[in-house]
């Protein structure tokens, strides 16, 4: 995480687009491996705790890696490390030339964020690192072509900024009724404290500051424009991380500090997410159906997968909180390897509306073909890794009787055949127009790094002991640390 | 009254956070939206700050004849949340600035409409 950071200054130092690709693309890949090095440490279901300034926790910022947070660490820099390479030729074509450096400087400082957030073992250090990443995520998105980017990155600032001060709020009324701010030391100090107003208090600003983060279905408004108006490269990296590491923070809270009894057993909190999960999966995914742009339809097609991933976390036991994490992690991949191929459109095409890309199967054969494969994951297609998370969700289902909830989210998965569909349809059985025919397909760079994390949705759809292992331990990990 | 007297700061603080999100919401102007901004996060510094003094509390240094100390560690994490919020402020008056010169406008309705304006033509020629 520090490689990140030491990097970034170091970039606007040099004020040099090649160079600063070449020191993004070492920092993320050396976060890669020290992620991976983290998750081996930690399978055995160890923690690892560091003392940042050598202040002792609970007084001193304490990064604290569990299994939990190792398996986010290696997903957010995996995706990181596959992004930054396919920047290289997309940020080309996308951004303006003087301001290269200065986009691997905040995507660096974006990863930095997302890293932070996910070490830290500290409420109001959590804090800072969202606003690292926030704010640096703000600067990518309002660098988009479009001038309707800037609205969206300002539309995405005001309410990220309520959503961040709301968990600040939340953290501060805990410290004021705790005296700490050490997450795992708050936790063994709530118990003494919980049925009070101010702990409540804080668990709704949490809430909702948290579901603002992560685009939880009623505050989604910010996530459809900034991810359309964004450049694609950003657009790929925020999708499969930004709202993911929010998720976390969730789940964080809710598991480890709070406890899982305090939260689904004396509160309704469980029903609250499931019915908005449930509305998030329906209503965003008919609101995809009707987009013409199509990174517009896959971002509302996000909204509709949080609901997923949050209906894992409403179930409250452990094969719906696997479920959740493992699509967590699915979900990523798959969005990610969508927006890249995306991307790749848009850099051929320059737009990418259905009545721009008519035919784009014929002369974008390899393209197309991921976003396909891409699109059936979405679904949950036996083979992808979207079926074995929406597995795991229907056997919690099952697990807690709800047979009505595992129709519910078989059914939802039909809306994404819809939307899917129309992609197919307009890909494929269109004849190309004058403008489709002239194109090639995208560059190697920006294809080969696409198709492998499509190869890898197909990989961990097939082969599922890795994802599903680590999210059972984390999942374990995270029932374990409830009361 | 009493109750309103003995957590004055609290009061205040609400208050002050209530208005600065209640600017957030209902005015238009980009600008004024981001001073809104700015307000209700100044609530989170009270909200802060305010509990860690103890009436007759001394600055937490050991010396003879003081017993009671106030919290430090409030202070220091405002001032980082204040670092925090001058950043944020910052980029979000860069961003506008920004639209202004892409739109001639602060002025969210106006933006829109400019928006919808752009985009109406191209879906009807599409249909």
């Amino acid at each position: 995480m520090v490689v990140p950071l030491i990097a970034a200054p170091l970039m606007v130092l040099l004020r040099h687009g090649g160079f600063a690709w070449l020191l993004a693309t070492v920092a993320s890949w050396s976060s890669l491996a020290v992620s991976a090095a983290l998750l081996g440490e930690v399978a055995g279901g160890g923690v690892i705790s560091y003392a940042v300034g050598s202040w002792a926790p609970p007084w001193g910022i304490e990064y604290r890696i569990d299994s939990v947070n190792a398996f986010l660490l290696v997903l957010v820099s995996l995706i990181a490390s596959v992004v930054v390479i396919y920047c290289r030729d997309s940020v080309e074509a996308e951004v303006a030339p003087e301001q290269h450096y200065l986009f691997y400087t905040m995507y660096v400082l974006c990863l930095a964020g997302l890293l932070g957030i996910a070490a830290t073992g500290d409420g109001f250090n959590l804090f800072v690192f969202l606003e690292i990443s926030s704010l640096s995520s703000y600067v990518l998105i309002a660098l988009g072509r479009d001038r309707r980017a800037l609205m969206a990155s300002y539309q995405y600032l005001i309410m990220g900024t309520i959503g961040a001060t709301f968990i600040v709020i939340g953290v501060g009324l805990l410290f004021l009724m705790t005296g700490t701010l050490n997450l795992a030391d708050m936790a063994t100090r709530l118990p003494g404290v919980t049925d009070t107003r101010p702990v409540l208090a804080a668990l709704a600003f949490l809430t909702v500051g948290i579901s603002l983060k992560l685009a939880l279905f009623p505050l989604h408004l910010w996530l459809p424009n900034a991810y359309a108006y964004a450049p694609s490269a950003v657009t790929a990296f925020l999708a499969a991380t930004a709202t993911k590491v929010s998720v976390y923070v969730l789940l964080r809270f809710y598991y480890s500090v709070f406890g899982e009894s305090a939260i689904f057993s004396a509160l309704p909190m469980g029903e609250i997410l499931l019915m908005l999960s449930l509305a998030a999966m329906f209503i965003a995914s008919i609101v995809a159906i009707f987009q013409q742009d199509i990174k517009r339809l896959f971002a509302y097609s996000s909204v509709a997968q949080i609901g997923y991933i949050t209906l894992g976390v409403s179930l409250d036991n452990m094969t719906g909180l696997t479920g959740g994490i493992v699509h967590l992690f699915n979900h990523a991949l798959t969005k990610g390897a969508l927006f890249l191929l995306l991307g790749g459109i848009a850099l051929r095409v320059g737009a990418v509306r259905f009545d721009a890309i008519g035919g784009i199967g014929r002369v974008m054969p390899l393209t197309s073909f991921g976003i396909v494969i891409g699109g059936l994951s979405l679904i949950g297609v036996p083979g992808t890794v979207g079926f074995v998370s929406k597995w795991y969700l229907v056997l919690a289902a099952f697990e807690v009787g709800a047979w009505w909830l595992a129709a519910l989210i078989v059914l939802s998965s039909l809306l994404a055949v819809i939307y899917v569909w129309r992609f197919v349809e307009v890909a494929y059985f269109r004849e190309p127009g004058a403008a489709v025919a002239k194109l090639r397909e995208a560059p190697l760079s920006m294809l080969a790094t696409s198709w492998l994390m499509v190869a890898a949705c197909v990989y961990f759809g097939l082969d599922a002991s890795l994802t599903v292992g680590g999210a059972a331990q984390a999942a374990a990990e995270l029932l374990g640390s409830g009361r | 009254m009493t109750a309103v007297a003995n957590h004055f700061s609290y009061w205040a603080t609400l208050f002050i956070a209530i208005a600065g999100l209640y600017i957030v919401i209902a005015r238009g102007n980009l600008v004024k939206k981001l001073v809104g901004l700015a307000i209700f996060q100044t609530s989170v510094y009270l909200l802060y700050i305010a509990p860690g003094k103890l009436i007759g509390g001394t600055a937490p240094i050991i010396a003879d004849g003081f017993a009671v100390y106030s919290n430090p560690l409030p202070h220091v994490l405002i001032l980082t949340a204040i670092v925090v919020g001058i950043a944020t402020l910052a980029l979000g008056l860069a961003i506008v600035v920004r639209i202004k010169e892409a739109y001639g406008s602060t002025e969210e309705d106006e933006i829109l409409a400019q928006d919808q304006a752009t985009l109406d033509p191209l879906s009807e020629t599409k249909t």
